[in-house]
């Protein structure tokens, strides 16, 4: 009985995997399909020919430059922003923290619709209201930054947070004791612990930004990026040149994590490795 | 604060200072009020803004009510206006998607913390964060293909035999719901991951030993321990689903209708942003509301969700 229920759960496992990645192979498939409509059934022949169609997409291709811009913006702007909170929510107390806390959690949960339209309200009244015609106030792509940014942000102050909490303040009054400068203290002590955070909280951010479409779309006035982009190709005439970009957008991924998990095997190898060594030199000491 | 400046100076807090400042005040507080404003103000074509047509009213929020149509339930015919169907519908499927969601996380995640090897256990999960990484629009994408009438879904059930006519599966909401299952399975498999691992198994296994049969164990110990969890990870989820313009736009029918479609409609294609305002106000009132019940039903905290 216990056995049966043991294979049911790792049937439900397998099955549950299959569930999350068979979409993305079956996207993949029709990247190669000789189908003008995307997909894999019916199956018509192999061809390249849609990743000439996807190179040749010239707004496809400032789509996906725009992306890369807005998502290193959104990166470097939520990485210092959410830093700066993570160290000032972690060095106050009382109300004051509850209350600067809980905005910066809502954040997270308020719908991006409502983050897109109310960044494009306030910037654009401003606009009206100074009477400018300055690029600040008006649509595009840098109203898509902050109001990503506002919720980002959240995101990268969590991850800095954890890593925070963590920290020996000793390390710093020592370097005040020993004559450090404000500014070294900061650059030479609190930044370079929390770099792997910081690390994370900017991966973390770009790869959000990539994704978002909600805030984007009130904001981008007539500019694309990449979602926006695939999103209209979905809606209007849709090519598997979207496939074949869907393709590689997941080798990329699939890349990236399989480098991952050879590190984290290597290393594990090692620390197995470096125990199995004290092991025996313990047994070795205890036989002496 | 007075440590901060003791560590790091007075221009360095000072600057932190206003990068917090200009976070929650410009992108957070200043725009969220600015919404509020302009969802009581009319809209008007540009020569009479702040003229006397311009003075504040429920006028957008009373346009909710606008419309009627007819629908029956049970054979009982009744009018309601298209609008407040929409809001309910949305609500009512963004349930059915959240308990969809538990009901294939929480099994998955039991066996991950308890019953999985925990040597392949980083590998399960690599596996499992690779389409988390793929956008949201392409796996939305990816289930337009998969279920299209002439899709490989259909392919696959005629050829073994399951069915036999093609099942047209984008029809009223079901394609946004499968959707969008798909898409937040994962925020809802995680926290509950997390909640069951903090959980130690001497006490399943005193249960068990103790002669409580394998749902009492669930009921009685690690439900309730992953409490937390199970609360986060369904309000992650409600919120998504409610808020999420993507997947219905792509997944939807044509008699499917999600609340943020008639958002996105007001401001773009209505281009009054005012009445647009309103009904995003709505959303945001409703979202609160439900985090509100949520956290009180499940007895958590605001800052354990974020975990």
């Amino acid at each position: 009985m216990h056995k049966l229920r043991m294979n049911l759960a790792r049937l439900y496992m397998g099955l549950f995997l299959i569930f999350m990645l068979a979409p993305l192979v079956v996207m993949s498939g029709a990247a190669f399909n000789d189908n003008r409509l995307p997909s894999i059934v019916p199956w018509k022949g192999w061809t390249w020919r849609w990743f000439d169609a996807m190179i040749n997409d010239d707004r496809m291709m400032v789509a996906f430059g725009n992306t890369l811009v807005v998502a290193v913006a959104v990166a470097i702007l939520s990485v210092i922003v959410g830093t700066a909170s993570a160290i000032l929510i972690n060095s106050i107390s009382g109300r004051v923290r509850t209350l600067l806390y809980s905005i910066m959690i809502s954040t997270i949960l308020i719908p991006g619709v409502v983050i897109g339209i109310s960044t494009m309200i306030l910037w654009t009244k401003m606009g009206n209201a100074l009477g400018t015609e300055f690029f600040l106030f008006n649509p595009g792509l840098h109203l898509s930054v902050l109001g990503q940014v506002s919720y980002i942000a959240a995101m990268v102050m969590l991850l800095v947070l954890a890593r925070l909490q963590s920290f020996d303040a000793g390390l710093e009054e020592a370097a005040l004791d020993l004559g450090a400068s404000h500014s070294q203290v900061l650059r030479r002590i609190l930044l370079p612990y929390l770099y792997p955070a910081i690390g994370a909280g900017g991966a973390v951010a770009f790869f959000q930004s990539i994704e978002n479409y909600n805030v984007t779309q009130f904001t981008r006035g007539g500019m694309d990026t990449l979602t926006v982009y695939v999103f209209s190709m979905v809606r209007s005439g849709v090519t598997p040149a979207i496939n074949a970009l869907a393709f590689l957008l997941i080798m990329v991924t699939l890349v990236l994590a399989l480098i991952y998990e050879i590190n984290r095997r290597r290393l594990a190898r090692i620390e197995a490795e470096r125990e199995a060594e004290a092991r025996r030199a313990a047994a070795l000491e205890e036989a002496l | 604060m007075n440590d901060l400046i003791r560590r790091y100076g007075v221009t360095i807090t000072a600057l932190m200072c206003l990068l917090v400042a200009f976070w929650l005040v410009m992108l957070v507080v200043v725009p969220n009020i600015t919404l509020f404003e302009q969802s009581f103000r009319p809209y008007l074509p540009v020569v009479e803004v702040g003229g006397p047509k311009d003075f504040y009213s429920f006028g957008n929020y009373a346009k909710v009510f606008d419309g009627s149509i007819e629908r029956t339930f049970f054979g009982y015919a009744y009018t309601i206006p298209v609008h407040v169907m929409t809001f309910g519908l949305t609500i009512w499927y963004s349930i059915v998607v959240t308990v969809a969601c538990f009901l294939l996380a929480y099994p998955l995640a039991f066996f991950m913390a308890k019953i999985a090897n925990p040597k392949s256990l980083p590998t399960l999960l690599l596996l499992l964060f690779i389409p988390l990484w793929v956008s949201e629009v392409l796996r939305a994408f990816a289930w337009w293909i998969i279920l299209a009438f002439k899709g490989p879904l259909n392919a696959l059930l005629l050829a073994i035999g399951a069915i036999e006519a093609p099942v047209r599966w984008i029809v009223d909401y079901d394609g946004v719901v499968i959707g969008l299952t798909y898409t937040y399975v994962l925020f809802m498999l995680f926290p509950i991951y997390n909640a069951i691992s903090s959980l130690d198994t001497n006490q399943i296994e005193a249960a068990d030993d103790l002669g409580a049969s394998w749902w009492r164990i669930h009921m009685r110990i690690v439900l309730p321990h992953a409490k937390p969890g199970i609360a986060s990870g369904c309000v992650m989820v409600f919120m998504l689903s409610a808020g999420s313009l993507l997947v219905p736009s792509i997944l939807g029918s044509t008699t499917s209708q999600w609340f943020t479609q008639t958002i996105d409609q007001w401001f773009k294609d209505a281009l009054d942003w005012n009445t647009a305002s309103a009904y995003a106000f709505i959303l945001l009132l409703l979202c609160t509301v439900f985090v509100s019940i949520a956290l009180k039903v499940f007895k958590v905290k605001l800052s354990d969700i974020a975990k």
